[in-house]
């Protein structure tokens, strides 16, 4: 792969109830993103936005944020799903010789939706929709069976949300910064056995952009490049009982896909930092072990160590996560941009020191049908 | 430069109004299976998938996941892009990107709807905005109307010449196995078909039609190995608008000018006329045959009726457009662009059967949706 620089980012804050509406989120973060690049629009060879028409509430919902995306003019396109997938097709299209710079961007403005209705969307229209499944219902059937599997307890996923909420307090973005104990989470109410309100992430409205670059074109940007090393994909099978729950194998595989493009053959040596895609707090141990931080069944014991924490040897979530800041399909970009921040140096108080290798992590469907990996690197 | 890359297979269902034989999943597949048959490829050959529909006409979230039966997506990567109406489009050029790329091998692209699973003009009125907007915008054929009235009032076309290119489309259907509505029409019935919204006329107007498409693309060490005559693409673009309906340009149709401006460019056709031997555009209604020929710079602006009278875009005329019958013969939306797309694969590898046009060296694609997005694919059989 020819080399490929993230040369901007650019993103909201993540909250409730904004009053921003799509055009106007979209424009705060590439304006952003933008400047932070140092570069104007006019440099902007082509556009990829991130919309589901149904968070959004409306049809070819990237009518209402292209433009102001910077599509005016110049090509465009529009993924729906995790804002990991639309970076990976503006790669792409950067590599693909035909444009210099690709501008990515997402948003969602959650708080205006039914979220669990939205999700319920997601199931089969014939056999599951009208059980009422949704994501806290379906997540929770994958905690008990990956708890079950490997013996993890509810202490263990506990202690990923009080990491990640305390992580969150050194970010300014972050939606929920909480200094929280095992006990709050444990005492926090059951929404579906055996979640409970604090091992979940929140309703967030934001908006999150990324400008990549080629190498030549990367050199006029004003900031240090951070340089793409691998990305891959991979999906699942659709339906739930279709699945091992407890194992996501399309994880490891889109892992070592990723690591191979990137020369990386011991990710929990070679990683310094990492942004994953903990949509509940179970999730994150899961993640653990696909991306090959630890062995299959280890995630309670890796958290448990302190490996993952803020000063261990590989931090998880430095900025809180998505326990921390869930904009649905911005959240898997708002990775990319975090683990950019991290390689710069730039990342403030939640600045994981001398991250030279750094992971983002983006999922999609139901119980994380699909996964996304980057590896990046200064 | 990106690696270059050709079409090699495409697959169709059979399209029609009401696919209760299938669901949607199935109908996915049937595309899936006769493009793999189609390029003599398995499903294990195929690197990554691309797939879109417009969400709201089905109603089911997260396409990519749910699509997974069909598309064959198990342990591959996949991904959903949408735009509309131009989605097969958007589909065509993102499966182009994947191998262009260096980064796959050979990537499948995947249109469909179930129309009849939705209100589609109904689903379609939700792309306004919900403020200004929604209240008033009557689905997708009152721009297109208004458009055709302004170009009447300012050239002296008339609805006989949109009849005409209803004709003509429609009339090539009847060579197309695949396609939806397979009607012998004249002109009279085109006018005494009831009016929609005024002057578009029933027969003037695409139908809703159930059905997918799939189109495989290759890399260029791969595609010769699938194929001895790929389709190559040389050039893809899109350009969109839009903040609201009525700041767009209607008598110009920048969109479709810069558009079909940067394939030419990039294709290096000075004149369409003659440099390109055969198009599939995405004419929703008769009346974009007319207008949208002189954006696409077939003549001087308000000439298009003279050559449609002339016969230009026939079977048998200098350019024959839509052979396959086009739009208003077929119209599964998300796979209606893509279907574009391969019928025009399928002239430049010669294998279009009853409706081939002959010696097809250049062809060209298009589609149209959303906020008067166009999508322009220069396809050739010599590669870039």
């Amino acid at each position: 792969m020819e080399r490929v620089a993230v040369v901007g980012i650019g993103q909201t804050k993540y909250e409730k109830g904004k009053t921003k509406n799509f055009a106007e989120l979209s424009y705060e973060a590439t304006r952003k993103a933008l400047d932070d690049a140092g570069i104007e629009l006019s440099d902007i060879d082509n556009v990829v936005t991130t919309t589901n028409d149904f968070f959004d509430g409306r049809t070819i919902a990237c009518m209402a944020v292209a433009e102001a995306a910077g599509s005016y003019g110049r090509d465009a396109t529009n993924v729906e799903g995790d804002g990991t997938l639309s970076a990976f097709y503006g790669l792409m299209r950067t590599l693909s010789g035909v444009y210099g710079t690709t501008m990515v961007s997402a948003h969602c403005k959650v708080s205006e939706g039914s979220p669990r209705k939205i999700v319920n969307q997601a199931f089969d229209p014939i056999y599951d929709r009208l059980l009422g499944m949704d994501a806290i219902s379906s997540s929770a059937l994958q905690a008990r069976a990956y708890m079950q599997r490997f013996g993890i307890t509810e202490e263990q996923c506990a202690r990923v949300s009080v990491k990640n909420h305390g992580n969150a307090r050194n970010n300014p973005y972050a939606h929920v910064p909480l200094d929280i104990t095992v006990d709050d989470v444990m005492r926090s109410p059951m929404l579906a056995e055996p979640i409970k309100r604090l091992d979940t992430s929140p309703i967030s409205d934001g908006a999150c952009a990324i400008i990549l670059a080629t190498e030549e074109r990367a050199r006029r940007a004003a900031r240090k490049p951070v340089w793409i090393r691998g990305v891959a994909h991979c999906a699942d099978a659709y339906r739930l009982g279709e699945r091992d729950l407890a194992w996501s194998q399309p994880l490891e595989t889109a892992a070592r896909k990723a690591y191979r493009m990137a020369g990386i053959s011991h990710p929990s040596r070679e990683i310094d930092v990492a942004e994953v895609y903990d949509a509940f707090s179970y999730m994150e141990l899961m993640w653990y072990e696909g991306l090959g931080f630890c062995d299959r069944g280890e995630g309670g014991r890796l958290i448990d160590s302190g490996v993952t924490q803020m000063g261990g040897k590989l931090p998880v979530n430095p900025s809180g996560g998505v326990l921390s800041a869930h904009s649905v399909q911005v959240a898997g970009l708002a990775r990319i941009a975090e683990a950019v921040l991290q390689l710069r140096g730039e990342a403030g108080k939640r600045q994981v020191p001398g991250a030279r290798v750094a992971l983002a992590h983006g999922t999609g469907g139901i119980c994380a049908q699909t996964h996304c990996v980057w590896v990046l690197s200064n | 430069m990106g690696t270059r890359t050709a079409i090699v297979g495409v697959g169709q269902t059979h399209h029609t109004s009401k696919r209760k034989d299938v669901n949607g999943q199935e109908l996915i597949s049937e595309a899936v299976k006769r493009a793999l048959q189609d390029a003599a490829l398995e499903l294990k050959d195929i690197d990554a998938i691309v797939i879109g529909n417009m969400d709201h006409f089905e109603a089911i979230n997260n396409v990519d996941c749910w699509s997974i039966d069909g598309s064959g997506a198990f342990m591959k990567p996949i991904m959903k892009v949408t735009t509309g109406g131009s989605t097969g489009g958007t589909l065509g050029s993102c499966a182009y990107y994947h191998v262009a790329s260096g980064l796959f091998d050979v990537v499948m692209a995947i249109g469909w709807e179930k129309n009849s699973e939705s209100d589609t003009q109904a689903a379609i009125s939700t792309c306004a905005d919900p403020i200004v907007e929604r209240d008033f915008f009557g689905g997708a054929i009152g721009p297109n109307a208004a458009e055709y009235a302004m170009y009447m009032e300012q050239f002296g076309a008339t609805q006989e010449d949109a009849a005409l290119v209803a004709v003509r489309d429609h009339n090539n259907a009847l060579r197309n196995p695949h396609a939806h509505l397979r009607k012998f029409i004249t002109v009279e019935d085109v006018m005494k078909s009831p009016v929609l919204c005024w002057p578009i006329k029933l027969l003037d107007s695409c139908p809703r039609s159930d059905g997918a498409c799939a189109v495989i693309y290759a890399s260029e060490t791969t595609a010769p190995k699938i194929t001895p005559n790929p389709a190559w693409v040389h050039a893809t673009a899109v350009s969109h608008d839009y903040v609201y309906f009525g700041d767009y340009d209607w008598e110009m149709m920048p969109t479709l000018r810069t558009t079909v401006d940067r394939v030419y460019g990039r294709a290096g056709i000075t004149d369409p006329l003659k440099d390109v031997d055969v198009m599939e555009l995405y004419l929703p209604f008769s009346t974009c045959g007319v207008v949208w020929m002189d954006h696409m710079h077939m003549c001087s602006l308000g000439d298009a009726p003279k050559l449609i009278r002339k016969g230009v875009f026939d079977m048998n005329g200098e350019l024959p457009i839509n052979p396959s019958g086009g739009v208003l013969s077929t119209n599964p939306i998300g796979a209606t662009g893509l279907i574009r797309l391969g019928e025009a694969a399928l002239q430049v590898m010669g294998r279009a059967g009853e409706r081939q046009v002959g010696d097809v060296r250049t062809a060209l694609a298009t589609a149209f949706g959303s906020c008067y997005w166009f999508e322009a694919t220069v396809l050739r059989s010599t590669k870039p």
